[in-house]
């Protein structure tokens, strides 16, 4: 109430003296100059790497960004209007590169973030402790009965995140005859808090992660080892039998942002950084609750060798 | 007298035929699922597709790739979303985003809170004008006033698209019986197909972004007006009509001094329904990058931050009420004024001037000093710096008590989730899904024989056969067991609180806005909390549905209990019957069709809950959706999944509208 009321005597005391900063005052955003619009995809690993791109994008080149936040195959279909110009971290797709490089040519790659990428089948530490042979998947039948929930009735439960993450998992359950059901969790948070609770609790728990990710330094999962991965073994998505492969995440953008080349482009062109550097930004925003852009500063401001070198040639 | 007791009694025995029939057939079913059981099920790997699938697959590979030559797309498609495209950013660089060369939007929020005030005035009145500023002022203090501006901006374009197809649709349709019987069918269809189910196949043509999103919404928000401003044609007094004609009037005159005037108050019912629609579903269209609250919203969702997603599901619910309230008093405004006498409106008329000269002012300030124009986060009156931010708190309070439940109530909802998967869900789930699929075919149309009559069991038959070819029965038994099992929650609280609510006018008051609020607050944010209590599963899907059912069930018992002829209660009272008596035996019976309706809306509103069940672990028909939606490969699947929930919608529909005919064609029949 007491806030109304001073808004209040603030409007009264404006509509007579009229005070305060002019609109005229402030330097509206060069739009014409540099516009990036970003699509965000669903995990905080992406929101570090968006995050930095984003800040130094607005604050050294002056750039306006917008943030939109997309499934991963949608934002693929931005491209074609200029609703979404770049992509910051694509895990593999080769599917979707085909289709909006290859064929409609609207994206192009423009490059290795510097992350490689592992998906896998995890479980938590205290499982490998008790049961220490569950790391291979010739043994997970032994131990479904263990992952049996409500939802996964006479099966062992597989906890999955986002239905649109990549993922072959419920392919995998079928072709190497496991005796499991895959559920999906929802998001990447509800599978980081089913892992804490596993692992509080002493609750089994078989659940789909991947690295680079902060949380690895919160709790050592422990990776289950699937077939391993063969060049073409994960072709046909309804016949894949092999673990995931390593990803060399990249970045995508699109056909008509590339050509501009204005200074946004040029920057995401050059970013590159390793696991550490994204593990910390993300931690400072899934961990210390920091916001994206605050996330952003501190780390631009603790390693400004690591973004020089992203920044176009003073000319 | 005789004949009225031999009719009553005829009936009473077709009732107790209809009960033994189900009761047989069910016991039949459980007896062949006993032998049979997981034989012939049609279930499928989720990974698994058809031919079918491939088909949708394909054909959406053609359209894609037709996008860059076809001129279909250039001149057609393209044509729409560019047209489309332009309003929305005209309006968005009114309100919303920095635009022209400015750091602001054209209009700030003192500007915007301004205008708002003087419409709803205009229209409504003082208390409605006064509603508004606050409601609008308050977005402002959630730190909200970017994000609640984009939604209104695509509400608004959507709307006044939906009127402009709309209105005059739903007048040819009030006109000619013809159109009507082609239009209603389509009408149907549009509100049964939940809200997901069209994203995918929409943004094949229209691609993502605010021109889709609109249609999105559009489409949603459209069946309202064209349904109401038809039925408020068709009811003008004919009486009225005659009189004119006897005039001499064309029918262009009569259409415009009269029936359209007296159709009036009803039209605008009409636009208030489309304009709740509208911002319904402006959240989920955040999903094909349509930029607002709902980004925020779902955002929060993927972080499972309960508090940033209540605080903007409440902007959206406050939008909402201003909204509703205002139109909904300014329909019942424009028959005052017409009778208002001659000072009234003068003083009407000055009292408006003077607001539009203030809204100018507002305007202009707006326009060239930033406090004005960016809402303030903190305000200093002279020595002393006020916080203007509400949004934080709201923030804190809501995780707070969120956590609390969480942590201190687990032990209970894991005991009430295991109670209902396992004594309810998952017998059902077996019996619909681990028969053979001939078997669980044929129950379900004997049932729908014994319960609705052999038009229904037509209806039925052959949306199971197109069930059958999409491909997907298992997951389609799957959700059908979910859905039935939400429904019945839903009408145990319909039932309870409906009665409680139609017993004491005082409750009603009470309950009617949170009831109104739990409708507006958009699906994703009680998802949260839910996920947090129950975890990833069915039966957080279900509670979501419940949450969203709930409110409309209770309000059709609610009114069907307070619309028992007060007569019938004095005969009840009089006999000397207790209070349990008087519901069970008068009250409750009486409002049988209203009972059936709300199950039928309840069924309805449950399955346009259960793709965004598939969000949370509900798996079946919601799961393939959202995975076609974002994986190529299962687009296909997906699609096909969407139009499996639209035939369940439109099987159980049938089923329970014609049930409810039946059940109004025996009035009362204690």
């Amino acid at each position: 109430m007491t806030r109304i009321v001073a808004l209040l005597a603030a409007v009264a005391l404006a509509a007579t003296g009229c005070i305060g900063t002019k609109v005229s005052e402030v330097t509206p955003p060069n739009a014409a100059d540099c516009q990036l619009n970003l699509a965000i995809n669903d995990w905080v690993g992406y929101y570090a790497d968006a995050a930095v791109v984003s800040y130094i994008a607005e604050h050294e080149l002056g750039c306006i960004v917008t943030q939109k936040n997309l499934k991963e195959e949608v934002a693929w279909q931005g491209f074609a209007t200029g609703e979404v110009d770049a992509i910051l971290e694509n895990w593999g797709h080769d599917d979707l590169k085909q289709r909006y490089i290859k064929e409609q040519k609207v994206a192009v790659e423009a490059g290795w973030t510097g992350n490689i990428g592992q998906i896998g089948w995890y479980v938590p530490p205290w499982m490998v402790k008790k049961y220490p042979d569950i790391l291979d998947y010739r043994n997970l039948n032994k131990y479904a009965k263990l992952f049996r929930t409500s939802e996964s009735g006479q099966k062992g439960q597989l906890l999955d995140g986002d239905p649109a993450f990549v993922t072959n998992d419920a392919a995998l359950v079928q072709n190497l005859e496991l005796d499991y059901k895959v559920v999906y969790a929802g998001s990447e948070a509800a599978l980081i808090q089913g892992f804490r609770q596993a692992e509080r609790g002493k609750k089994p728990m078989l659940g789909y992660f991947y690295e680079p990710h902060w949380f690895f330094s919160d709790m050592k999962l422990a990776h289950v080892k699937l077939p391993p991965y063969e060049t073409g073994c994960d072709a046909d998505p309804q016949k894949v039998d092999c673990d995931y492969p390593e990803l060399k995440l990249d970045k995508i953008v699109s056909a008509e942002f590339a050509e501009d080349d204005n200074a946004a482009y040029q920057l995401i062109k050059k970013f590159r950084w390793t696991n550490d550097d994204q593990n910390e930004v993300a931690r400072s925003i899934a961990v210390d609750g920091l916001s994206n852009e605050e996330a952003a500063k501190k780390w631009v401001e603790a390693h400004p060798d690591a973004w020089r070198t992203w920044l176009p040639p003073r000319s | 007298m005789a004949t009225a007791t031999v009719a009553t009694g005829g009936r009473g025995l077709r009732r107790v035929r209809t009960r033994w029939l189900v009761a047989g057939v069910i016991v039949a079913w459980i007896v062949l699922w006993a032998v049979l059981r997981n034989r012939f099920t049609l279930a499928l790997e989720p990974a698994q597709l058809t031919t079918v699938h491939g088909w949708l697959n394909d054909l959406r590979s053609t359209v894609d790739a037709s996008r860059a030559t076809s001129p279909v797309f250039a001149y057609f498609f393209d044509a729409i979303r560019a047209a489309i495209d332009a309003f929305v950013s005209l309006l968005q660089d009114l309100l919303a985003r920095p635009a022209y060369g400015r750091p602001v939007p054209v209009i700030g929020w003192l500007g915007v809170v301004a205008i708002a005030t003087w419409l709803a005035y205009a229209l409504a009145g003082v208390r409605m004008a006064i509603l508004a500023a606050v409601g609008f002022t308050f977005l402002g203090l959630q730190g909200l006033w970017e994000d609640s501006m984009y939604t209104l901006s695509l509400t608004i374009a959507a709307v006044v698209l939906a009127l402009l197809i709309g209105i005059p649709l739903g007048v040819l349709a009030g006109l000619r019986k013809g159109i009507e019987r082609v239009v209603t069918p389509v009408l149907d269809f549009m509100q049964t197909m939940p809200t997901f189910v069209y994203l995918a196949p929409l943004t094949l043509f229209f691609l993502i972004g605010p021109a889709a999103a609109t249609i999105a919404t559009l489409i949603y928000a459209l069946p309202p007006v064209i349904r109401i401003t038809a039925h408020g044609i068709r009811t003008v007094s004919p009486a009225a009509l005659e009189a004119t004609t006897s005039l001499g009037a064309t029918r262009w005159q009569k259409l415009l001094k009269v029936q359209l005037p007296l159709a009036g108050q009803t039209i605008v019912v009409g636009v208030n329904q489309t304009m709740m629609a509208a911002l319904s579903m402006a959240t989920i269209a955040a999903l094909i990058a349509a930029p607002g609250l709902g980004q925020t919203v779902i955002n929060a969702l993927q972080a499972l931050d309960v508090g940033t997603a209540f605080n903007a599901g409440l902007a959206i619910v406050v939008i909402a009420i201003v909204l509703d309230r205002v139109t909904t008093a300014a329909s019942r405004r424009t028959e005052r004024v017409r009778r208002a006498d001659a000072s009234h409106l003068r003083r009407r008329r000055v009292i408006l001037g003077v607001g539009a000269a203030a809204v100018i002012w507002a305007i202009w300030q707006s326009r060239t000093y930033l406090w004005s124009a960016r809402f303030p986060s903190e305000v200093d009156v002279g020595p002393v710096r006020f916080s203007l931010d509400l949004g934080t708190g709201i923030v804190n309070v809501t995780t707070a008590v969120v956590t609390w439940i969480q942590e201190n109530l687990a032990g209970v909802t894991t005991a009430v989730k295991d109670a209902v998967t396992y004594a309810l869900l998952n017998p059902l789930q077996a019996l619909l899904g681990g028969s053979p699929w001939f078997v669980t075919a044929l129950a379900i149309l004997a049932i729908a024989f014994a319960l609705a009559g052999i038009r229904a069991v037509i209806v039925a038959a052959g949306c199971l056969a197109l069930i059958l070819v999409t491909g997907l029965w298992g997951d389609s038994m799957v959700t059908l067991a979910a859905s039935l099992v939400a429904t019945v929650i839903v009408m145990l609280f319909g039932v309870v609180v409906g009665v409680a609510m139609g017993r004491s006018a005082r409750l009603d008051q009470v309950v009617r806005p949170v009831l109104d609020a739990l409708q507006t607050m958009p699906a994703f944010v009680y998802l949260v909390p839910f996920l947090g209590l129950f975890g990833a599963t069915r039966f957080t899907a279900i509670v979501a549905a419940v949450a969203y059912a709930a409110p409309v069930s209770i309000k059709l018992v609610a009114d069907g209990i307070r619309g028992v002829p007060a007569s019938v209660m004095e005969a009840a009272k009089s006999a000397g019957s207790t209070t349990w008596q008087t519901i069970t035996k008068v009250q409750l019976p009486m409002t049988r069709r209203a009972l059936t309706l709300a199950a039928n809306q309840g069924l309805i509103y449950v399955l346009s809950m259960v793709v965004v069940g598939g969000l949370v672990g509900a798996g079946a028909l919601g799961y393939d959706v959202v995975a076609g939606f974002s994986q190529l490969e299962l687009y296909g699947k997906g699609l096909a999944a969407g139009i499996a929930i639209v035939l369940l919608g439109i099987m159980l529909d049938r089923i329970t509208q014609r049930a409810a005919a039946r059940a109004s064609a025996r009035p009362g029949g204690v």
